[in-house]
C-alpha cells in the first residue's frame, strides 16, 4: 500500500510540527553553550568570551546555589511521599462507598482544584493565610497570636507541600481508582466464601491488587525529585522565606532574567537538567525491571 | 447475593462517609471562602469578620471589575490565546499523530520522527536559551510568543498516535479502496471516530493555555499585553521583593491590611468562571483520557 503520493503527504503532515520543534526546542538546546561563556547581552553568541567551567565553579562557591538544590530536593521529596500516600488512602476510602451519587459528588468536588492555576490558588491562599484571614481567625479562637504564615520559614515548606496535596490528591487518585476497578470481582467472591472480613479483604485482595500501580508510580516519581513546582513556589514565596523556599527554578529565573547573569543562570539550569535526565533514565529502567513498564 | 451487614460494618461505613464528606468540604472551602469574601463588605473583611458566609452582602467589587478596562483587555488577550493556541495544538496533534500511527514498513521514516519527538520531549535548553530565542525572533509582545513555543504538544501527539493505532485497520482500507487520499482519510474518518479522545486532549490544552502566566510575564514587556493570569499575578499575588526587605513586620501587616481583599477575590472568581463553565465537559472526558494514556499495543 506504499505509494509515493501517500508517503509525500505523510512527510508534509509532519513538516510544520517538526519545523516548530527545531526552532523552539532544538535550537535552544545549542544555547546551553552560554553556560560555558562570560555572556554579555547584546553580543552575538558566537562572539562571546569562553569561560570554561568558571560559571560552574562560581556556582558551587555561592551558598545560595547549594541552598536552592537542598530546598528543591526537600520540597519535592515531601510532595512525592504525601502525593502517594494521600491519593491511595482517598481512593481506598472511596472504593468502599457503594452509593453512586455520593461517590460522584465527592469526585466532582475533589477533581476541581487540579484545573485551577497556581496564580488563582495562590491568591486564595494568600487571602486565607493573611494576618486577618480565616486561618488566623480560627487559631485566634484558641488564643494563639496571629502568625504571618507566608513570611515564616517554620511554616513555608509545609504550606507549599500541603497546598499541593490539596490541589492534586483527587486527580492523582484517578489512576488508583482505575486500578481498583480493574480488580477481578471473583477474588472478592472467593474471599467472601472463605469468610474473610472487610479488613481482610482490604489487606489480602484490594491492596495487593493495586500494588503494581503503586510500585510503578513511585518508581517513576523518582524522576521528579528536582521538580518542586515552579508556578506554585513563584506565586507564594517572598524574600523572607528564601532560606527554606527558594528552589532551583525560581533561582534561575531571578539570577537570569531579573539580574541578567545569563551564563550563571544557564549553568545552574543545565546542572539541574543533567541530573533530571539521569534520574528519569534510572527511574524508567527501574520501572521496566519492577513493573514491566515501558513508555514505548 | 444479599448480605446482612453487621453493626461493625455499618459503623465503618458511617466513618468512611463522614471522612469523605470532610475531605470534600476541605477541597471546596478555598473556593467557597473566596466567593464569600468577594460579596462581602470591605470593612468586614479587613476586620476579619468573614468566615464562610458574606458579611454585608454587596456587589460593589463586581461593579468595579465591570468598569475596569484593563481587566477586560487582559481577559480578551487570554481568550484570544486560548482560541489560537488551542486550535494550533489540535491541528498539529492530528496531522502529526496520523502519519506516525502507520506501521514502520508503510512509512519508512516513521522511526526517525518518533525518536525526534521523544528527544524533544526529554531535552530542552532551559529557561534562558528559550528566552533568548524568542527575543532573537522578535516575538516579544506578540501573541505568538505565548502559542508557538508550546505549539507541538508532544505528549498528546503520542497519546493520539497510540489511539489511532488501535483503530480497526478496515476503516482505512475501506477508504483507500474508495479512492480516498491521506488528508481525506484523516479528516473524514480518523478525526470523527476519535472525537472523545481528541476532545480530552484539546480541553486539557485549553486549560493549560488559560492557566499559564509565566510566559506572559517574561515575554510581554508592557502590562497592557499581559494575559489575564499574568495580570492577576502582578496585581493580586506579587509582593515587591524590594519592599519586603525594607519594611518592618508591623509595616508589612499594615500593608496586608490595606490590600483590597474583596476586590481581589472578585477578580479571582471572574478569572475562574471560564474554567467552571467547561469543567462539566472536562469531567466527562478526563477519566476516559487517563485510561487512554495507559492504552498500549
Amino acid at each position: 500500500m506504499i505509494s509515493k503520493k501517500w508517503l509525500l503527504n505523510y512527510h508534509l503532515m509532519l513538516l510544520p510540527g517538526i519545523l516548530l520543534l527545531i526552532v523552539f526546542s532544538t535550537i535552544p538546546i545549542f544555547g546551553v553553550v552560554i553556560a560555558f561563556q562570560n555572556f554579555i547581552p547584546g553580543i552575538p553568541i558566537f562572539k562571546q568570551d569562553w569561560a570554561g567551567l568558571d560559571n560552574f565553579k562560581f556556582m558551587f562557591q555561592l551558598p545560595d546555589s547549594r541552598r536552592v538544590f537542598v530546598n528543591t530536593i526537600v520540597i519535592a521529596s515531601m510532595k512525592i511521599v504525601l502525593g502517594m500516600i494521600i491519593p491511595v488512602t482517598f481512593a481506598l476510602l472511596l472504593n468502599e462507598i457503594r452509593v453512586r451519587s455520593f461517590k460522584r459528588l465527592v469526585q466532582t468536588i475533589v477533581y476541581l482544584p487540579h484545573f485551577m492555576s497556581w496564580v488563582i490558588l495562590s491568591g486564595i491562599l494568600i487571602a486565607m493565610l493573611s494576618i486577618d484571614g480565616i486561618v488566623n481567625q480560627i487559631i485566634g479562637l484558641f488564643h494563639v497570636d496571629p502568625i504571618m504564615f507566608l513570611a515564616s520559614n517554620q511554616y513555608f515548606r509545609h504550606i507549599i507541600v500541603w497546598s499541593d496535596v490539596l490541589k492534586e490528591f483527587g486527580f492523582s487518585a484517578i489512576v488508583y481508582l482505575a486500578a481498583l476497578a480493574g480488580i477481578n470481582p471473583s477474588l472478592y467472591e472467593a474471599a467472601e466464601i472463605d469468610g474473610a472480613s472487610r479488613t481482610r479483604k482490604l489487606f489480602h485482595v484490594t491492596i495487593p491488587g493495586i500494588m503494581p500501580t503503586i510500585v510503578l508510580l513511585s518508581t517513576l516519581s523518582l524522576g521528579n525529585i528536582l521538580n518542586a513546582g515552579f508556578d506554585q513556589v513563584f506565586n507564594l514565596y517572598n524574600p523572607l522565606v528564601y532560606s527554606t523556599g527558594d528552589i532551583v527554578d525560581t533561582y534561575v529565573y531571578r539570577i537570569g532574567l531579573v539580574e541578567a547573569q545569563y551564563g550563571l543562570a544557564t549553568s545552574v539550569g543545565l546542572l539541574k537538567s543533567v541530573i533530571a535526565i539521569i534520574l528519569i533514565a534510572v527511574s524508567n529502567k527501574l520501572a521496566d525491571k519492577f513493573a514491566n513498564y515501558r513508555i514505548f | 447475593m444479599v448480605l446482612s451487614k453487621s453493626w461493625g460494618t455499618r459503623g465503618a461505613d458511617i466513618v468512611i462517609f463522614a471522612l469523605l464528606a470532610i475531605v470534600a468540604c476541605i477541597s471546596l472551602f478555598p473556593l467557597w471562602y473566596t466567593i464569600a469574601l468577594s460579596f462581602s463588605d470591605k470593612a468586614a473583611v479587613n476586620a476579619g469578620r468573614v468566615f464562610a458566609w458574606p458579611v454585608g452582602f454587596n456587589l460593589s467589587s463586581y461593579k468595579i471589575i465591570l468598569e475596569d478596562h484593563k481587566f477586560f483587555a487582559a481577559f480578551l488577550i487570554s481568550v484570544k490565546r486560548v482560541l489560537l493556541g488551542g486550535a494550533i495544538n489540535f491541528v498539529l496533534t492530528v496531522i502529526m499523530a496520523y502519519p506516525l500511527a502507520r506501521d514502520n514498513k508503510m512509512f519508512p521514516g516513521r522511526k526517525f520522527y518518533v525518536w525526534y519527538l521523544v528527544f524533544s520531549m526529554l531535552f530542552s535548553g532551559g529557561l534562558i536559551p528559550l528566552y533568548m530565542t524568542i527575543t532573537e525572533l522578535h516575538l516579544q509582545n506578540t501573541i505568538w510568543s505565548l502559542v508557538l513555543p508550546g505549539a507541538v504538544p508532544i505528549f498528546n501527539v503520542i497519546l493520539i498516535m497510540n489511539f489511532f493505532r488501535n483503530l480497526p485497520k478496515e476503516l482505512e482500507e475501506a477508504a483507500v479502496v474508495d479512492g480516498a487520499g491521506p488528508w481525506y482519510t484523516l479528516i473524514r474518518i480518523f478525526i470523527p471516530v476519535s472525537m472523545p479522545a481528541l476532545a480530552t486532549v484539546t480541553l486539557f490544552s485549553i486549560v493549560g493555555h488559560w492557566n499559564s502566566f509565566f510566559d506572559g510575564l517574561i515575554y510581554m514587556n508592557k502590562p497592557e499585553n499581559y494575559p489575564l493570569q499574568t495580570y492577576i499575578q502582578q496585581l493580586v499575588v506579587r509582593i515587591d521583593p524590594a519592599l519586603m526587605q525594607t519594611l518592618t513586620t508591623e509595616q508589612l501587616i499594615e500593608l496586608s491590611k490595606a490590600s483590597d481583599k474583596t476586590l481581589n477575590s472578585a477578580k479571582l472568581i471572574v478569572a475562574m468562571i471560564p474554567l467552571l463553565l467547561i469543567y462539566p465537559f472536562l469531567q466527562k472526558y478526563f477519566v476516559h483520557g487517563i485510561v487512554l494514556g495507559s492504552v498500549k499495543e
